[in-house]
């Protein structure tokens, strides 16, 4: 399959040539498929944040190229600006971006910005609030009335208007109570299926990332260390918390039960899977305590 | 250019002679300088001046491409004040071009080259202060030399405070600029191309969170010094005290002897 985002060698300095001068990242290689559900995961000041805003153009590679559907965006000004409506970026906190009068004219800013016609806006508007679970009676209130929750919402909304190919979300549930995290991720999930979009989703949370990613891309120092399936990537737990995050607690739950001698397999990261592997292991301890009462 | 590469105010630390001086010796030592590049009337003078800057930035560390960055936002300023000197001082003799409307005389050269001069160590001077102090050490400093202006009922304590608010929110509201800017981006915003009403009316989006934002922030603070029992400058003490070493009384008579020096040049008429 080809890859619907792709970076080459990507590099970018900050501040060249002053004392402050900073490598956040250094010859990046990440890739992104069609309908796929990438998590990245690193700490405050890794770089993760760098990487994205390469991702839609809006920042410039000090070395390295940026593809979106196999094309450089800075080829041209145009392919910039294209790539800027096919990959959708929801920055971290995206409520304090909104500015309208009301909720629909905030939504309907990027859609504007492509040039549509009012049809399709207004079609655009409708559908992405309604992804996002807003009521029609909300879209005439002004975005500054809601709650923290639905401000989070109305923003996601208005990316999701775009109809990008490629959704990035930088900490979508920083700061939620737990209700409105869940009301984010599946938002994000329905977006993902009815689309087929690629989901790029920034986090330092790994449970959420273990719920809900495909593939975990770990990133430390500019670099990529793992990048692979959440059961190979939770398998370097100790590397992992030597770069300041951790494992999923019932993996860390599992390694501890390992080492005490139960008879569990470790590589569990989520509740559904620690239920099955508990079952399993009691079945085949019963199966083995069975035989011994036999003898 | 990103918007964090504006050099405005920005402290570069550092243990240099320059950096230990005492803040307020430093802005006595500026007011000196730019004293004396007033007085200045002649190619000595100007010499002298600039010699001095050009010892003070070696001295400080802080890079001569650090100083001439701080020059890119008055380049206009410095381009038309030239040209406006150059065309309009009014000379002895024949002109030296003469041509349509325009006549250049030699004083004209001379008076827009030291002009230009006069603008850039102006404005290196004053940068080399703020590459050099930490904006709390020169508001501690403004509020002490101010002083006096207390016993004139003047609020000298609450400006100082806010001056130093100021500063410490500049960094903060640019970074706060540039995400904003980067957000709308991301939604299609272009703010670099069309004509000037498309221009201002694509500030919009980016005005209104920033001064959301601003108003939320200040709200936050004054709770947070509420909470600490911030009632102004009564009765209050500091934990880093401003005190005058050997180097400090040194550096003022040098800045005095350099004022001195400019003054006799000007006697001598050289050029």
């Amino acid at each position: 399959m080809t890859p619907i985002l792709q970076t080459e060698k990507l590099s970018h300095v900050y501040s060249a040539g002053t004392p402050f001068e900073h490598r956040a990242l250094v010859d990046v290689d990440l890739c992104a498929y069609p309908g796929e559900y990438l998590g990245i995961i690193g700490h405050t000041g890794s770089g993760k944040s760098t990487l994205i805003q390469h991702l839609n153009g809006l920042l410039k590679p000090t070395s390295g190229r940026v593809l979106v559907e196999g094309k450089d965006i800075w080829a041209s000004k145009e392919a910039t600006r294209q790539a800027r409506f096919r990959v959708g970026l929801v920055f971290q906190y995206p409520e304090y971006q909104l500015f309208e009068e009301t909720v629909y004219k905030d939504i309907s800013f990027g859609p504007k910005n492509m040039g549509l016609d009012e049809a399709e806006i207004d079609r655009r508007v409708r559908e992405s609030a309604a992804f996002v679970g807003l009521p029609d009676s909300v879209l005439e209130q002004s975005p500054f009335e809601l709650s923290g929750g639905q401000k989070r919402r109305v923003a996601i909304a208005g990316v999701i208007a775009m109809e990008p190919a490629v959704l990035i979300l930088d900490e979508p549930t920083a700061g939620l109570d737990p209700v409105g995290v869940e009301q984010i991720l599946s938002n994000i999930h329905d977006y993902h299926t009815a689309k087929n979009a690629t989901i790029i989703v920034v986090s330092h949370s790994m449970e959420e990332m273990a719920r809900t990613a495909h593939r975990l891309v770990v990133i430390n120092d500019g670099r990529i260390p793992f990048d692979g399936a959440p059961r190979e990537v939770f398998a370097h737990g100790e590397e992992l918390e030597s770069m300041g995050l951790g494992v999923p607690r019932m993996t860390r739950v599992f390694h501890r039960l390992k080492a005490l001698g139960a008879g569990v397999d470790p590589s569990v990261y989520t509740v559904a899977q620690a239920k099955e592997a508990i079952l399993a292991a009691l079945k085949a301890k019963g199966t083995s305590s069975d035989e011994g009462g036999a003898v | 250019m990103a918007l964090k590469d504006i050099t405005l105010g920005q402290y570069f630390p550092g243990k240099t002679l320059l950096h230990r001086l005492d803040p307020r010796t430093k802005i006595l030592l500026l007011v000196f300088y730019i004293v004396a590049l007033f007085m200045a009337k002649n190619a000595l003078g100007y010499g002298l001046l600039a010699l001095t800057l050009v010892g003070a930035v070696l001295v400080s560390r802080v890079g001569f491409k650090a100083v001439l960055r701080g020059m890119k936002p008055v380049f206009f300023i410095v381009v038309f004040t030239a040209v406006l000197n150059l065309l309009y001082t009014p000379g002895q003799g024949e002109p030296l071009i003469a041509f349509w409307v325009i006549k250049i005389y030699w004083e004209g050269i001379r008076t827009a080259f030291f002009m230009v001069l006069r603008i850039m160590l102006l404005i290196s001077c004053t940068f080399l202060l703020t590459y050099t102090t930490s904006p709390i050490l020169l508001t501690d400093a403004l509020e002490d030399l101010l002083g006096l202006l207390k016993k004139l009922r003047l609020p000298v304590h609450e400006l100082a405070m806010m001056m130093s608010i100021a500063l410490r929110f500049i960094p903060t509201l640019i970074e706060e600029t540039d995400k904003i800017m980067s957000a709308q981006k991301a939604r299609g915003a272009d703010f670099e191309t069309g004509n000037l009403l498309h221009r201002a009316q694509a500030l919009i989006p980016l005005l209104v969170p920033l001064f959301i934002s601003a108003f939320r922030r200040a709200d936050e603070l004054a709770v947070a010094m509420e909470c600490r029992c911030y009632h102004g400058g009564e009765g209050r003490t500091r934990m880093r005290q401003l005190k005058y070493a050997g180097r400090d009384y040194i550096a003022l008579l040098l800045g005095l002897a350099l004022c001195v020096a400019v003054w006799c040049s000007n006697l001598l008429g050289v050029f």
